[in-house]
């Protein structure tokens, strides 16, 4: 039943199976309907379902997002894209003090069916307005939900899941994964929406990442795997709730901690894990937990920086191998 | 107008001036704590705008707000009691003054994030078309919300789509402590909704049948489709933007000249100076005789003591919202919880 596909397009699937299902189900934002949207997510749904049902919305991030909320408010189920993460932060009042926080606020009596979808990540060169993440913004903020589909699988499953619940979710997509390719089941049974999935099992060490550092870190597992040391890789799959039930049954077998994350370092999603887990495992623990993580500073243009600021998967290596054979890797670099 | 409606008005708005400031005295007393924002003034913007609207209509309202709620027809033991912060509050004790829901009466919320309010209107309205509705959405805020962004887009949007929202602005002259000649380039407010193709009217705020009457024809339109209307009400609000501000910015002969335009003893004007005479009454027709002339023996004698009786009525109804608060238990973080987690039902998360 499984069918090779492009994460866009895994997406693109999960919005027409959702739309056609339910009436109530629309989406809007920047050249969204005509022009298809800017990663071809909603490619074709403007002439299925018409302008109304895929709404080409004027550059008003935060004004069309709480449109969105109050149609949620009335029992529609919006899917706001915003066209990048960047954007978003023109839309936090709607996001933040609007939709999280209406069904507290209102003692419960309104639900708030509403999707945010954001491109976001390091592309390729498109400078510091253009390059970043911000996640930690966002899983700061209680009462909205974050998942981070890394595959076309998920991006399938977890898209159909926000739209399917009555919860605020943001759905942080990455620009690089748009056009990577990977089976798509649509008749298979999802697992739980924020549930972590082990991506590889291992024995040595857990590495814990999310969206595209989930690919790198399987990469960087490859690598080491070479030099005999068996990662464990943990796709956490969503940053608010985090399944801590499958991290800390990874890492008190592993006993060692290790956090990829693109954004920065400094009070990231990475700083929630290693505290979070190291509250309950801190007794299984062998060696200090580390984070590989982006550096703190806005993203310069120029190509070979850009790469100098995100996680690479030998610096992922590194870290793991840093991380298992500490005593070894210092008598390496005290004889080199 | 009916003298029924013409009642109703009056009625509203002695309840509306007797609860908030009974408000004040409970919060004088710590009753109610954190923001209150007070409406006695503003009366009029609220009781004719909203006895305009259709049972099917939604409200859309600001952190200025418990006058709207109740008008709309949330009891005054819910209003108080949500001041107080108690689970027999309209929001459960979990929103507070400046943030009070009644799904049933499509009392869509209070917002305190000045101008954020806008755009979830015409997210309803939105929503209403797509579902082809007959229903309008009222969307209030202040002078001070029409320099926010969120204001510009919303409007944009609306006019762009056509969509059903009444924006009303109430504009009572003051963001916060800054007079809109200081605040706005346009300080004719109902200007700027030109700028989004949006038919726009001033009216005077201060006069209950006028709003009544504006805001009845505006809605109409937004009704049959004829896309969003904007209604600029000119008001004044006599106390300062909340308990915390005493208003010292104001000039004392600025407030005095508009309490001498209170809208509540405009209307008991109106009320007395529209009296029918029996003529006017016979030319009603028989059924309506026998109902008015009832009516009229009660009033045509006693007309104050008639007055009197709704402000003892309404005085009445305030003080067992009072008690209703006061007896009314606190909310437990279960409940908090609850109400965050109000969405998910069954659903599994992980």
């Amino acid at each position: 039943m499984a069918e090779e596909m492009l994460y866009w397009q895994a997406l693109n699937r999960a919005m027409d199976r959702a739309m056609e299902a339910d009436i109530s189900v629309f989406t809007l934002g920047e050249d969204v309907g005509l022009y298809g949207g800017t990663y071809r997510v909603t490619e074709g749904l403007y002439a299925k379902y018409g302008e109304w049902r895929v709404r080409d919305t004027p550059i008003s991030e935060g004004g069309f997002t709480g449109l969105g909320v109050g149609a949620a408010m009335v029992g529609m189920r919006p899917v706001v894209e915003i066209m990048t993460i960047n954007f978003a932060l023109l839309a936090m009042d709607s996001i933040v003090n609007a939709a999280a926080k209406i069904p507290l606020m209102s003692g419960g009596q309104f639900p708030m069916a509403l999707v945010v979808r954001v491109p976001g990540g390091i592309a390729r060169q498109l400078a510091a307005q253009h390059s970043q993440r911000r996640e930690q913004i966002f899983m700061n903020v209680p009462g909205l939900r974050i998942a981070v589909p890394s595959t076309p699988q998920d991006a399938y499953w977890q898209l159909g899941q926000a739209i399917a619940s009555d919860d605020p979710i943001i759905l942080l997509e990455h620009e690089i994964l748009y056009f990577t390719k990977g089976m798509v089941d649509m008749v298979a049974d999802a697992p739980p929406m924020h549930r972590a999935i082990i991506r590889r099992p291992g024995k040595d060490l857990t590495i814990v990442a999310y969206s595209r550092t989930a690919l790198l870190a399987q990469e960087a597992a490859a690598e080491l795997a070479k030099e005999n040391v068996d990662a464990e890789v943990v796709d956490l799959r969503s940053l608010s709730p985090i399944d801590w039930n499958t991290c800390a049954t990874s890492v008190n077998k592993t006993h060692r901690l290790l956090m990829v994350e693109e954004d920065c370092r400094f009070a990231g999603a990475g700083a929630e894990v290693l505290a979070s887990l190291t509250e309950r495992c801190f007794a299984a623990l062998t060696a200090p937990p580390q984070r590989v993580a982006g550096l703190d500073i806005p993203t310069p243009y120029n190509g070979t920086l850009e790469a100098a600021t995100i996680p690479q998967v030998p610096d992922i290596v590194a870290a793991a191998r840093a991380l298992c054979q500490p005593a070894k890797v210092k008598a390496t670099a005290e004889a080199g | 107008m009916e003298r029924e409606t013409m009642h109703r008005l009056l009625r509203d708005m002695l309840l509306a001036r007797t609860f908030e400031e009974r408000a004040a005295a409970e919060y004088m007393k710590a009753n109610i704590k954190g923001f209150l924002h007070l409406y006695p003034g503003e009366e009029a913007v609220a009781a004719g705008v909203i006895n305009a609207a259709d049972a099917s209509d939604y409200v859309v309202s600001t952190y200025r707000e418990h006058v709207h709620a109740l008008i709309r027809g949330v009891p005054a033991r819910q209003v108080m009691a949500e001041l107080f912060g108690r689970t027999g509050g309209v929001s459960g004790g979990m929103g507070g003054s400046m943030h009070m829901f009644d799904r049933e009466r499509r009392f869509m919320g209070g917002y305190a994030i000045v101008g954020e309010s806008c755009p979830i209107a015409v997210g309803i309205a939105y929503a209403v078309v797509m579902r082809d509705r007959p229903e309008a959405v009222i969307c209030f805020f202040g002078d001070g919300a029409m320099n926010q962004g969120a204001f510009h887009e919303a409007l944009n949007m609306a006019g762009l789509w056509h969509l059903p929202v009444l924006f009303v602005c109430e504009n009572n002259h003051y963001a916060i402590g800054t007079e809109v000649h200081r605040h706005s380039a346009v300080p004719d407010l109902y200007k700027r909704a030109a700028a989004y193709n949006i038919p726009a009217e001033r009216i005077d705020g201060m006069d209950v049948l006028k709003v009544y009457e504006a805001g009845g024809r505006a809605l109409d339109h937004v009704r049959r489709g004829d896309g969003p209307q904007f209604l600029e009400c000119e008001t004044y609000r006599y106390r300062g933007h909340s308990m915390s501000d005493p208003g010292t910015y104001r000039p004392a002969v600025e407030l005095k000249a508009y309490q001498a335009h209170d809208p509540l003893s405009a209307a008991i004007r109106e009320l007395e100076f529209r009296y029918p005479s029996p003529e006017e009454l016979a030319a009603v027709g028989p059924d309506h005789i026998a109902r008015l002339g009832q009516h009229m023996i009660e009033a045509g004698h006693a007309r104050e003591a008639e007055v009197e009786a709704i402000k003892q009525d309404v005085k009445k109804m305030v003080e067992d919202a009072v008690q209703f608060a006061l007896d009314s238990p606190q909310p437990t973080m279960d409940a908090a919880w609850q109400a965050l987690r109000c969405n998910r039902r069954e659903e599994v998360i992980i």
